[in-house]
């Protein structure tokens, strides 16, 4: 093969990487708004829960999907050392060490909430509900993952994209925060926005 | 009818958080403060999916379905 | 009395004069404090142990089958069923109910007070029936004293195989539920848990738990004494014996009695010195009892199934006199604003649902509205919903008052209430700053 082939095949595994690496902050950024607004019930007309559950369940698994290419171009790529190793143990690649190490978190992170979510029913709701707050870290160290290891903050599209993230989960976290804090989630009362699910039955005269 | 299979919900576990009645409505409506009414009948069959489906769907796993039918 | 076959083999040959009238667990006469260890002996004689022996268990238990004792707490339950099913268990733990939560009933304190011992010796008996090597015995911290002193009185006469634990129950209405119970012994929180499984199976720790009421195991007790005919002497065939009854309200003498149970509702009533002014209704059974009309319900006897026909029952043992000159409905208000705010709040239904019938309550008191098809919408919506019975008691108690007060709604209605009578009937506890 030639240096130029191989420069080539590398150039486009590493392009992969940092495109799926952009495409996996959507969909986490999506999955955790998605989490807030069925929590809190806050989504635009004709947005019934169970689908903004159903979507924050669906997006996170194609975010597994997104996460495998991600990790497997980038420690196939000749020209960084990564290591295997480096998948699941923070800080151990040799290869900008503290930029992977937060990616490798937030897969460790992430992979906790998700197994626990996959044996929900098994676990019960409090040992459930405990792992997955730590999805409010993962986030974190997925984002400043982005910022190091990623880094074309030039181009104005990725600015654009790793910006508008941020402000997105920083509003869902602000209002899961603010609703915590007043009680106001669930909603166990009759508030003026409720729709009826189901059409009333006629009242007795 | 799937004989004696019924779905019930935990009153306790329950915090009116409403996707249920979304995906059941035939069986579930939700009374002034937002909590599910469940009919207590039988399931009938074609309903057998959607009761899972909200059995699954519940945030607080307040739903079960009891009886032969339970998955 | 003729004390049952089965029975000579356990009872001690020296045992002692089988009071054969009432008053039966409570001493008779007006003691001036509880029965000690020795007059308790004295009077009942010592009771049977069967030991860890599986037969003579069993035969303990059938012995209070055929007695057809039910649970005296309010719900009724045949007693030796639950005994039967706890025993099938594996390490099980015996509880005795003496928190009484509902504050117009006396019975529980005030057998406590009067007869520890039979309440201990009851505990006690109902361990060895189950094969439970402890019983804990919770109860209102009225009595708490009293009842120390006489599990100490048991320790220093050389106490059995049995350990007795005393405990101090929660102040709270839903306290005295027996899943309520159960986690406040565990965790100190009084509030209903999650059923299914149920308590007879896995209670406390995960064993099976019999909770009783600790009228029942007095009861108990004294059949394991003198046997199932002597406790179906009195009574009704499908309600055997006797009960306790508190009765309050317009009556001369106010306090506990214990009746047969099928007396007349008027004799019961003059037990306690007889009605003090005319009366209006009668409330049965307690704050999940129902209204009745004091005339309709004179005659009739008390038991289940004679009140059954006036939609009552006798409940958890009371009787609280309505007099002509005070409002079933602002007393039936009281009462529910008290229940709703008694609210575990782990329910939807009960937590916001009572909440907001005790205030439509109150509003119809006050004639703000006359309009009763929201009242009655929710609580056709509460009704049966919650995880323990505090919806199904108020709806109940509203339905009825609904039924029997309806002139004094419309009275309401119009902005007057004819009640000339200041202090309330039902007593109802002062909210506490929780």
């Amino acid at each position: 093969m030639s240096v130029a082939a191989a420069a080539g095949g590398s150039q486009g595994l590493w392009f992969v990487s940092r495109a799926s690496g952009l495409v996996l902050l959507v969909l986490f950024s999506a999955v955790i708004v998605l989490g807030v607004s069925t929590r809190l019930g806050s989504a635009p007309r004709g947005w019934p829960r169970f689908v903004l559950a159903e979507l924050h369940r669906t997006l996170a698994l194609f975010l597994v999907a997104f996460l495998a290419l991600h990790i497997v171009t980038a420690i196939l790529d000749p020209f960084v050392s990564i290591g295997w190793a480096a998948m699941v143990l923070p800080f151990t690649s040799s290869y900008r060490t503290l930029a992977i190490g937060l990616g490798t978190l937030a897969v460790d992170l992430g992979g906790a909430v998700l197994v626990t979510s996959l044996l929900r029913r098994r676990l019960g709701f409090r040992a459930w509900r405990a792992v997955h707050w730590l999805a409010y870290l993962a986030w974190p160290a997925a984002f400043a993952h982005s910022l190091t290891a990623g880094g074309d903050l030039g181009i104005w599209w990725v600015a654009l994209i790793e910006w508008g993230s941020a402000a997105a989960v920083a509003t869902a976290v602000l209002a899961r925060l603010i609703a915590a804090i007043r009680h106001t989630a669930p909603a166990g009362q009759p508030s003026a926005g409720y729709e009826r699910i189901t059409p009333r039955e006629p009242a007795h005269r | 009818m799937s004989a004696g299979t019924r779905l019930r919900v935990d009153p306790i576990a329950c915090d009116g958080r409403r996707l249920c009645a979304e995906v059941l409505p035939e069986l579930i409506t939700l009374d002034d403060w937002g909590f599910p009414i469940i009919r207590d009948v039988d399931m009938p069959d074609h309903l057998l999916d959607e009761a899972r489906e909200a059995v699954r769907l519940c945030p607080k796993l307040a739903l079960r379905l009891d009886g032969p039918r339970a998955p | 009395m003729r004390i049952t076959d089965s029975f000579q083999r356990l009872a001690r040959p020296e045992s002692t004069q089988v009071p054969d009238c009432l008053p039966r667990l409570l001493p008779a006469g007006l003691p001036a404090g509880p029965a000690g260890l020795a007059g308790h002996l004295a009077r009942y004689g010592p009771p049977p142990s069967p030991g860890v022996d599986r037969r003579r268990r069993e035969g303990l238990i059938e012995e209070v089958e055929r007695s057809g004792l039910t649970g005296r707490g309010g719900a009724g339950f045949p007693t030796a069923r639950k005994l039967a099913t706890v025993a099938a268990g594996h390490a099980p733990v015996v509880v005795a109910n003496g928190t009484e939560g509902e504050p117009a009933s006396a019975k529980d304190k005030v057998l406590l007070a009067r007869s520890p011992h039979l309440v201990l010796d009851g505990a006690v008996l109902a361990a060895e029936m189950v094969g439970a090597g402890e019983a804990i015995v919770v109860v209102h911290h009225s009595v708490r004293d009293v009842v120390d002193d006489a599990a100490a009185e048991r320790r220093h006469a050389g106490s059995g195989r049995i350990r007795i634990k005393i405990m101090t129950g929660a102040d709270r209405f839903v306290g005295g539920e027996a899943s309520a119970l159960v986690h406040w012994i565990e965790r100190g929180i009084p509030t209903p848990t999650s059923r299914p499984p149920r308590i007879s199976e896995r209670g406390l720790g995960g064993r099976p738990t019999l909770v009783q009421n600790v009228e029942t195991l007095a009861h108990l007790a004294l059949i394991a004494r003198y046997g199932a005919s002597w406790f179906r002497a009195v009574g009704t065939p499908q309600e055997p014996g006797s009960m306790l009854v508190t009765i309050l309200g317009a009556v001369n003498h106010p306090g506990v009695h214990e009746i047969a149970i099928g007396t007349p509702v008027q004799q019961v009533l003059s037990a306690a010195g007889g009605a003090s002014a005319p009366l209006q209704a009668l409330l049965l059974g307690g704050y999940f009892g129902k209204w009745v009309g004091a005339e309709a319900a004179a005659t009739r006897p008390f038991s289940s199934a004679a009140l059954a026909a006036l939609g009552a029952g006798p409940g958890a043992g009371l009787i609280a006199a309505l007099p002509g000159d005070a409002c079933g409905l602002v007393e039936t208000a009281r009462v529910v604003r008290y229940l709703a705010d008694e609210s575990a709040g782990q329910c939807g239904p009960c937590r916001y649902g009572l909440d907001a019938i005790a205030g439509e309550l109150q509003r119809l008191t006050e004639g703000r509205t006359s309009d009763l098809s929201t009242l009655r919408r929710w609580l056709g919506q509460i009704d049966g919903r919650g995880a323990c019975h505090l919806p199904d008691g108020v709806t109940g108690l509203i339905r009825s008052a609904l039924d029997l007060f309806g002139p004094e709604l419309e009275q309401h209605a119009q902005g007057w209430c004819c009640a000339t009578r200041t202090p309330s009937v039902l007593p109802v506890p002062l909210r506490k700053q929780r």
